[in-house]
């Protein structure tokens, strides 16, 4: 076995597992999806009603409607996921297990990260039925994806960290936001250029944006979140 | 011989607030120690600095031969850890919580070890129920089987008593004294003095940050443990 393979193998076993943990223990109580799932499902509600537009213009409204829906909806499931570590101190539990704490990052980031994907799965079809603009595109959904894996590894840090304090509900978006906003940005604009048939040129950096987003926040997640979570 | 645990001049502050003042400690293997003291002396903080979970703001700490905090790692694969919270997920079956700790630890022979830590505390019945459906005493036996999954050398407890009704108690104290009897080295907070009198071969009153006084059970001259416990803390209240 080579040198390097066990810590390796230490580190994606541990992963895996909080991440099963996590999605194992959401599939009984429903507790997380359901809240982002009633949350997204009032916003984009809300938006049809106040927002009685035409077809061409709801077409350009519709990427900004959609990435508000998300990231407010993300808030919640973020919020609740280190909330439930924190509240039975199961987080101490994590960080007692030999292993590298950044396995325990990437465990809740994944999962965090697949109960958003689902909300969005489920959001997508009826928000195309309400505001009568398909959505089904391809480089749609990649653009969605990338966006999520970019909040998802923020917001999982940074919920990480303010899980930590008292004022932590109102902590999480103070920290977020402010942190995610070339997220939304890119994703916003990548989104509406894809639905308003853009040319892929003017897209592509948005796309690029999001993909430097992705790859530099997971990194310093990947260096931080040992200091994150020491008392 | 090498102690399993030793503590030299260990300082803890928050902030302004210094909790721990040099403290000097040291465990032999083998032994089970009671850590007595009144609120807010520091038996917490310490415990959590024992399990790598805080960091000491001097002194030095080994445990199981490791230093902390640089080889957190292998003192971890070595602790088990019994707070008065039970680090238990709710939503999962004591079977599961079983099953994802042990995945982390990475325990060979996962389902024949959580079939004998199940027996161990009383719960292969109750197997297939999800925690949250457990009693306080239930959950507290649970957790116990949590901390000894990975067969750790040293383990640590923190108030386990703690919300705990007479007959949860006394199920925890035969649960405490087969862990024990293992020969595993044990540290063990706790405000009831006549459960860890009975339990423990050692014990060490924390006070104002220090290890006031220590005594081993034999050494007790017919005094009992809260007499001892009370003329330490008005012997450190009169020097102070």
């Amino acid at each position: 076995m080579k040198k390097w393979s066990r810590p390796v193998k230490d580190f994606l076993r541990a992963t895996r597992a909080v991440a099963w943990k996590d999605l194992a223990a959401e599939l009984r109580s429903r507790e997380l999806l359901s809240a982002m799932l009633v949350f997204a499902l009032l916003v984009i509600l809300i938006f049809n009603f106040a927002l009685e537009l035409d077809v061409k213009t709801r077409r350009s409204v519709t990427s900004g409607v959609l990435w508000a829906t998300f990231i407010f909806a993300g808030t919640l499931g973020l919020n609740r996921s280190m909330a439930v570590e924190k509240d039975r101190g199961c987080l101490d539990g994590l960080l007692l297990a030999p292993v590298d704490r950044a396995a325990i990052y990437f465990g809740k980031a994944i999962s965090n990260l697949v109960f958003m994907l689902i909300v969005e799965m489920i959001v997508l079809p009826i928000y195309s039925v309400l505001y009568n603009v398909s959505l089904f595109e391809p480089r749609l959904l990649g653009v969605i994806l990338l966006g999520s894996v970019g909040y998802t590894a923020v917001g999982t840090l940074l919920a990480a960290m303010s899980v930590q304090t008292r004022t932590r509900d109102v902590l999480l978006p103070i920290l977020l936001f402010p942190v995610v906003i070339p997220v939304a940005i890119a994703a916003v604009k990548a989104s509406g250029g894809i639905l308003q048939a853009w040319p892929m040129e003017d897209i592509m950096p948005w796309i690029n944006l999001l993909l430097v987003y992705d790859v530099i926040f997971i990194s310093v997640a990947f260096m931080v979140f040992d200091y994150v979570v020491e008392e | 011989m090498t102690p399993m645990i030793a503590v030299r001049k260990l300082v803890k502050r928050f902030g302004l607030k210094t909790v721990l003042r040099g403290l000097d400690f040291e465990v032999q293997a083998g032994e089970f120690v009671a850590l007595v003291g009144p609120n807010g002396a520091g038996k917490t903080t310490f415990l959590r600095i024992l399990a790598s979970l805080s960091r000491p703001t001097m002194g030095k700490v080994r445990v199981a031969g490791y230093e902390l905090p640089a080889q957190a790692a292998a003192v971890r694969r070595r602790l088990g850890v019994v707070s008065h919270q039970p680090l238990l997920y709710g939503d999962l079956t004591a079977e599961e919580n079983l099953r994802f700790y042990g995945r982390m630890y990475g325990i060979p022979a996962l389902d024949a070890r959580i079939d004998e830590v199940l027996e161990l505390v009383g719960l292969a019945a109750r197997r297939r129920d999800l925690v949250r459906t457990f009693s306080r005493g239930m959950q507290q036996r649970l957790a116990i089987g949590r901390a000894v999954l990975h067969d750790p050398e040293v383990m640590l407890f923190d108030e386990p008593y703690t919300g705990l009704d007479q007959d949860a108690a006394a199920m925890l104290d035969e649960v405490l004294h087969t862990v024990a009897a293992r020969g595993r080295t044990v540290v063990m907070t706790s405000h009831d003095l006549a459960r860890v009198e009975a339990l423990a071969t050692r014990f060490a009153v924390l006070s104002h940050g220090v290890i006031a006084a220590s005594v081993r059970r034999d050494n007790l001259a017919g005094e009992n443990l809260l007499d001892f416990y009370r003329r330490t803390l008005q012997e450190g209240q009169a020097s102070a």
